[in-house]
């Protein structure tokens, strides 16, 4: 318990550090970044609603560390501002919108690739100098060099505009009313097979490689040469002694990468107008939206925390050592 | 046998011609210093040594049958269930994230019908029988001690009664007590079982002490081998003699100190003649042109030596 | 080390690469890559000259066809190179260069300033790092060395907690051991004991940030981060996609930039996988091993293999 509550404890350091970020970042950059901020409301807003505005995004004339605290007790109440290209609606509720198909895309993609290339990178390590791992990882590294967003628009090109086997963008058919049905369930999945696919594709060499290397080292360990001693079942060795302890270090590697991986999912998510926070975030980079950019920085900084909390939980649940309460 | 080292500028003999029998529920010890190839014949008996070993001639006869000549099949069920192995270092041996009860019980499973209950009891049973109690199965390796790390590993080896343990230096790591209190249960479980053991250690003076013979190494050859009793009162080899005087019969420390001048020669590029002639007090001219022959010099005892009579 | 024992070094690196296939392709395609950046441009014509129809396809005239604003997209492609490379290089070694400083430290000094630096890192490794470089990037003008440094600071990390690691087994050492107990000063044990045996992990790591920096800027272009007006393969992306590329069929517009950048992160990655392959013992040891089982007409299996010596 001691552990997770370790981890639980960086991880709001991590998210505070963040916060933190969020609130100079404007305030150090030069130039008076609130009033271009402000610039674009001119005309459009009374300059008392200006000053409620100035007054919601904690720009006043106050002292800073009142400003500071201004601001998060905002964050802490789930208030992050109005945001301009969606104006008048407040960041939170845009970003309320697109979060589940983020989440979703991402999500799906993430799992998907890293289960697949686990299971590559063991077979790789296992049949040594077989064709998986003779071939597989450098075709993989050579399709993991693309960029995830280009790899995305080929494979629109491909699939979608030339074949046409697949929808040309959005999260489901037009025509379709979200509903918990069959139908749409399976359009949803259509519209997602390209998207995820190109994310699987890219990264799955990543994980094949790590998996590979680490299941490599753990074959040449002493407690795997004694279960072949033993006359096990060579499934038993591969599996429940080699892959298991290989996996440790697979899945520390596995948290690290998820900020990187879901950057790449983002950039996919504008190839095919897919309606979660990368789209979001182009419109927020066009409109000069910083109250926007910075709440989908803030949501997808906590998403990926918490998802790394997820991860030391199934780590320790893979590795009795973290069980014990020492410090 | 022969066994080879692989290496990117040719292959190193690390096994040279190495003959060992060995009686029905004998106690053989082999001692050597390091790099002597004690531990490569240890697991190239159960043709367990990782690349880049190859086992390149001779035989090895178990039971009627040659292991060299067995497929992976034949070989799997072999181990075991008729050979076992207690690994140098109990640490690096056990799975961390496996419990010790499952790394017995599945030895068991692997090699014969067992309902999981009776596997569970009998596991139980071999903890105690090496000092554990038995309500330990569930521990993981990095809960318990080095020694009883080690006594689970010997609990390991004998789950399935074989006739061939082959205890590969499984005291190194341990101290003095833990050491010879663990010797003593062996000694004591091998009268009852009835298993065979090969006892491999760079601590001559020990293992004269537990064993029925010894055969002792230098630089992958046999140097000598012979009853303990009569190896340890009138050693032939000026290499065993060496090794003796360089351990104070008091059995001391665990420390490895030879008082033999120079370093063991490196394998890649062995001396020619007897292997041991740069260092031996009593050397002639006749020992850096030829190597010795093993031969017989008593009952059951031999030399590679050209002034052993 | 003197001029020599350097041009020497350098000598049995070149021979090194020469015989191991994976770094052979990645020296190729690399110096194919360098060479481009670095000469093409006084070749292939201003970029950004209107030199025909928006959107042709690849012709006689036209190699790689027309973007949507009628430039030439090979001239486009030639001429980013040299920034996309240049920005790459950049980033990945001063990536490095910082990740050094704040890994070896902290392995170093370890207690408090280890603690210290290795929070430091660690929650800049799970910060998301694109959603991050755009919160930077929005606020500063747009650039090359924006795009430098918003790639630097969200980029060192993960070269930082290497470096740690590496630095604490090194302090392990029997050499390091012997240097801090015979009381050599702290400076002279990084500089001559430390760093020396780090050089082979550190060019590792800067062809690694390179590939990482390559494609983490031509996805910070393609979202408009970049400059828009300046030639890089990022903003080509970034104007493709503006464009419509997709849904007019223009797939000259999009594709040979893409498979550019895959070449150069290729050929980076081969390289490196290739070095590993020349520097580790292991593996030496363990090719030399299957090709005498392959010369004895054996296969590799899971027991110690028996090649009866006929010799």
């Amino acid at each position: 318990m001691r552990y997770i509550l370790r981890r639980f404890g960086f991880y709001v350091l991590a998210a505070w550090v963040a916060l933190t970020m969020n609130f100079f970042l404007p305030r150090l950059m030069p130039g008076d970044p609130a009033t271009a901020l402000f610039a674009r409301f001119k005309g459009r807003l009374s300059p008392e609603a200006m000053q409620g505005l100035r007054e919601a995004f904690g720009f006043t004339h106050e002292p800073l560390l009142k400003q500071y605290i201004t601001y998060l007790g905002h964050v802490l109440k789930g208030d992050l501002g109005i945001s301009v290209a969606y104006f008048p609606s407040p960041v939170m509720k845009v970003i309320g919108t697109g979060f589940v198909w983020t989440l979703f895309l991402a999500g799906s993609a993430v799992v998907l690739s890293f289960a697949i290339g686990t299971l590559l990178g063991v077979a790789a390590a296992w049949w040594r100098r077989g064709w998986v791992d003779t071939w597989l990882p450098s075709a993989l590294v050579f399709v993991g060099a693309f960029p995830y967003f280009w790899l995305a628009m080929v494979a629109l090109y491909v699939f979608g505009f030339t074949l046409g086997w697949f929808p040309l963008g959005h999260a489901y058919s037009d025509d379709i009313t979200p509903s918990w049905s069959f139908g749409f369930a399976i359009d949803v999945l259509r519209h997602a097979v390209l998207p995820v696919g190109t994310v699987i594709l890219v990264t799955l060499g990543g994980w094949l490689l790590s998996m590979r290397n680490s299941m490599i080292a753990v074959l040449g360990s002493d407690y795997v040469n004694l279960a072949r001693a033993k006359g096990l079942p060579p499934a038993r060795v591969a599996l429940r002694y080699a892959a298991r302890n290989a996996l440790l270090p697979s899945v520390t590697g596995f948290g690290m990468a998820l900020g990187f991986v879901l950057g790449g999912s983002l950039l996919t998510e504008i190839v095919f107008s897919y309606p979660g926070q990368g789209y979001l975030l182009v419109q927020a980079v066009r409109n000069q939206d910083y109250a926007l950019m910075q709440g989908i920085f803030l949501v997808i900084t906590l998403a990926v925390l918490g998802a790394n909390l997820c991860v030391d939980i199934f780590y320790l649940w893979l590795d009795p050592r973290t069980r014990e309460s020492r410090s | 046998m022969c066994i080879d080292y692989i290496t990117d500028r040719g292959p190193v003999r690390a096994i040279d011609h190495v003959s060992l029998d060995l009686e029905r529920g004998e106690f053989l010890g082999v001692a050597g210093e390091s790099g002597s190839g004690k531990s490569t014949l240890a697991q190239g008996i159960m043709r367990i040594l990782p690349p880049p070993a190859v086992i390149t001639g001779g035989e090895a006869i178990f039971e009627g049958r040659d292991i060299l000549t067995l497929d992976e099949e034949e070989l799997r069920k072999l181990r075991w269930s008729r050979m076992s192995m207690v690994f140098q270092s109990a640490m690096d041996a056990l799975n961390p994230v496996i419990t010790i009860g499952e790394q017995i019980t599945d030895t068991m499973h692997a090699h014969g019908d067992m309902s999981a209950r009776a596997a569970r009891d009998r596991a139980a049973e071999l903890l105690e029988m090496v000092g554990i109690p038995g309500d330990r199965l569930d521990a993981y390796a990095h809960q318990l001690s080095g020694g009883m790390r080690q006594r689970v590993g010997i609990a390991i080896a004998l789950a399935l009664e074989p006739t061939l343990l082959i205890l590969d230096e499984p005291t190194t790591a341990l101290d003095v007590i833990v050491e010879r209190e663990i010797l003593e249960e062996i000694r004591g479980l091998q009268r009852k079982l009835g298993f065979a053991v090969i006892f491999i250690t760079h601590d001559l003076a020990r293992m004269l002490q537990f064993s029925d013979r010894v055969a002792v190494f230098y630089a992958g050859r046999m140097a000598e081998i012979g009853p303990a009793e009569e190896l340890r009162t009138s050693p032939r080899h000026p290499y065993t003699q060496g090794l003796l005087r360089a351990f104070p019969s008091v059995h001391g420390s665990t420390v490895e100190m030879f008082s033999i001048p120079g370093t063991p020669p490196s394998l890649r590029n062995p001396p020619a003649g007897c292997r041991f002639h740069p260092r031996c007090p009593v050397a002639v001219e006749l020992c850096s042109k030829v190597s010795p022959e093993l031969k017989q010099i008593g009952p059951g005892h031999s030399a590679a030596c050209h002034l052993a009579k | 080390m003197s001029d020599s024992n350097v041009a020497s070094g350098i000598t049995a690196w070149v021979d090194a690469i020469r015989r191991d296939r994976k770094a052979s392709i990645g020296a190729v395609l690399l110096a194919l890559f360098v060479i481009v950046g670095v000469f093409g441009p006084l070749f292939a014509g201003d970029p950004q000259a209107l030199v025909g129809i928006p959107l042709q396809p690849p012709s006689a005239a036209h190699w790689l066809g027309t973007n949507g604003q009628g430039q030439d997209v090979l001239a486009q492609l030639v001429v980013g190179t040299r920034v996309s490379l240049a920005i790459g290089f950049g980033v990945g070694i001063m990536v490095v260069l910082i990740g050094a400083l704040v890994g070896v430290m902290a392995g170093y000094f370890g207690g408090r300033v280890d603690g210290l630096l290795s929070v430091l890192f660690n929650v800049f490794l799970v910060l998301p790092g694109l959603p991050l470089a755009i919160v930077i990037a929005a606020y500063l003008p747009s650039g090359p060395l924006t795009l430098a440094l918003v790639l630097v600071v969200t980029g060192w990390a993960w070269n930082a907690r290497v470096l740690r690691a590496q630095t604490l087994a090194l302090r392990q050492r029997d050499f390091v051991a012997a240097a801090i107990v015979s009381g050599e000063s702290k400076r002279r044990i990084l500089v001559s004991e430390i760093l020396p045996n780090m050089m082979s992990l550190l060019v590792a790591q800067v062809i690694g940030s390179t590939v990482y920096a390559i494609g983490a800027q031509v996805g910070l272009e393609f979202l408009g981060l970049g400059d828009v007006s300046a030639v890089t393969w990022g903003t080509n992306l970034y104007w493709a996609q503006n464009d419509s590329a997709i849904l007019t069929g223009a797939w000259w517009t999009f594709a040979p930039t893409g498979l550019c950048v895959a070449l150069v992160g290729f050929g980076l990655t081969m390289l490196n996988s290739g070095f590993d392959e020349i520097t580790n013992p292991r593996l030496q040891l363990e090719r030399a091993w299957r090709a005498h089982l392959g010369a004895a007409g054996q296969k590799a299996g899971r027991s110690t293999p028996v090649v009866v010596d006929r010799g």
